[in-house]
């Protein structure tokens, strides 16, 4: 199996813009940032959480909670799973019953990974509401998920990965298509 | 570093990196214990068995907690109530639990190795809690993610370990866990409840409290094994007191930012002052605490494990 890289679909100016974009329509749609707190699921979703939460608060002028998010207890695929991932913690700060959620993801796939982190925020309390935003949204749904804002829509096939990559992780922000190439 | 182990047996096996992804596996893990919902479901249909040959509060609470709170199904086995009473033997009783399809079993025995013997024929893991006067690894390793939350990292501090040596399988599992993280340990105690040659586990030997204890920055004090003392090993309870027992009046010759451990049950007043104990350099609660989520991580560090790729979602 050997992956090699197809093309960059998103370049840093381009990550930014869209990040800029979905922190005004997040502001746009609830009308104000009043209700709101921001979930970003690990790893990269908190750090484009973080990013949001500031582009927000140099429009508003308001600090919105932050939490991030540790799918890997919730998830449905464990027992396929041979070596066991890191878990990361789960950081919760702020009681989520009657607020408005803004969960966070870089990719947007199959919907398992979103299924798993909603069953987890219900576990923390009842939100009023959960809204999604993703920076990619690469199709092949496996549930009934779909995002509230999206950066940008990448069609792709089943044999492509997606990956984003950001500065705080990986040293350069851009989003980059790989095809996967099996040998008969 | 991935956790290739179908078992957890002992520390003594334990690399340095294992340890460390065990700790930050169970500093992720605390976390769940502080939630609104107590629970996440990772290992929903799975089964654990606890299986007691010896009496036990602290540690079958703690495994019990860390199987519910990932949602295992778990039930106790205790030997005055099982069919050990009618002679079966231990790998009868293992094999048999395991026809009913279980996932885990974690056992204390009052035979050293007796986990080990186990896990070679049973395919579910094995978790020792506690065998003999062998390892109670599970303790260890909530003992050392307690000093790294004080301390950040265990390289050259100081440990003093205080009371029965011989018939402490913590003390086994702490020096070994202790030394592989770099700590300087020293052992003290009686002579007689000092087993011969234990230099050899990298460990200074004092039988001088008063010196053993300066400058050391962790006095761990081991309970006083009343069912294990076979007789005529210490003169007299107040004799040790005198000699060994840690009171306010031992600790003006300790750090003062010293801190006291103690793995429980504590004997009041006797290895231990209970103003020492309930007192500002004891974090034994704090012990305690992290025992849940160190056994939630090994739970999730075993578990599973059937051949697979990660898959992306």
């Amino acid at each position: 199996m050997t992956i090699k890289e197809k093309g960059i679909v998103m370049d840093e100016i381009q990550v930014k813009r869209a990040l800029v974009r979905i922190a005004h329509e997040i502001l746009e749609k609830n009308k104000g940032a009043e209700k709101l707190v921001i979930i970003g699921i690990r790893s990269r979703g908190d750090f484009l959480a973080r990013r949001i939460k500031e582009y927000i608060r140099r429009v508003e002028s308001v600090d919105i909670p932050i939490g991030i998010l540790d799918i890997t207890l919730y998830r449905d695929d464990f027992t396929s799973i041979d070596y066991k991932p890191i878990v990361g913690k789960t950081e919760i700060p702020f009681d989520v019953k009657d607020k408005v959620v803004i969960l966070i993801d870089d990719v947007l796939y199959t919907g398992r990974t979103v299924r798993a982190a909603l069953d987890e925020i219900i576990d923390f309390g009842r939100p009023n509401e959960i809204q999604l935003a993703v920076l990619v949204d690469r199709g092949h749904r496996e549930l009934p998920i779909r995002p509230d804002y999206i950066g940008k829509n990448v069609p792709t096939a089943d044999n492509e990965l997606v990956e984003v990559q950001i500065k705080e992780v990986d040293g350069v922000d851009r989003v980059v298509i790989r095809e996967v190439e099996h040998e008969n | 570093m991935k956790i290739k182990r179908k078992d957890l047996l002992g520390i003594e096996e334990l690399s340095k990196e294992e340890i460390e992804t065990i700790l930050e596996t169970s500093g992720s893990l605390k976390e769940i214990s502080e939630r609104a919902i107590r629970k996440v479901p990772y290992l929903r249909g799975k089964t654990v068995v606890n299986l007691f040959f010896e009496p036990s509060t602290r540690t079958l609470a703690s495994f019990s907690l860390a199987e519910k709170r990932l949602s295992a199904d778990s039930f106790n086995l205790s030997s005055s109530s099982s069919s050990v009473l009618k002679g079966e033997t231990l790998l009868d009783t293992a094999r048999n639990l395991e026809a009913m399809r279980i996932d885990f079993v974690v056992v204390r025995h009052s035979l050293p190795g007796a986990p080990h013997f186990i896990a070679d024929r049973l395919e579910a893991s094995v978790i020792n809690a506690g065998d003999g006067t062998h390892e109670h690894p599970t303790q260890a390793l909530l003992d050392l993610l307690s000093l790294k939350e004080k301390f950040g990292t265990l390289e050259g501090k100081k440990v003093v370990i205080v009371g029965d040596i011989v018939n402490s399988r913590v003390a086994r599992s702490n020096i070994w866990g202790l030394t592989k993280m770099g700590a300087d340990v020293t052992v003290c105690g009686p002579p007689t409840l000092m087993p011969y040659g234990i230099e050899e586990m990298g460990v200074e030997v004092s039988f001088e409290l008063r010196k053993a204890i300066e400058g050391r920055d962790v006095i761990y004090v081991l309970r006083i094994q009343k069912e294990r003392q076979m007789g005529g090993m210490l003169p007299s309870i107040r004799e040790y007191i005198e000699l060994y027992g840690i009171t306010p009046e031992r600790l003006k010759d300790a750090k003062e930012d010293v801190i006291i451990m103690h793995p429980g049950p504590i004997n009041r007043g006797i290895e231990l002052d209970p103003r020492v104990a309930d007192g500002k350099h004891s974090i034994i609660l704090g012990q305690v605490t992290n025992g849940v989520a160190v056994r939630m991580a090994i739970l999730y560090l075993l578990s599973g494990g059937q051949s697979g790729e990660v898959s992306e979602a």
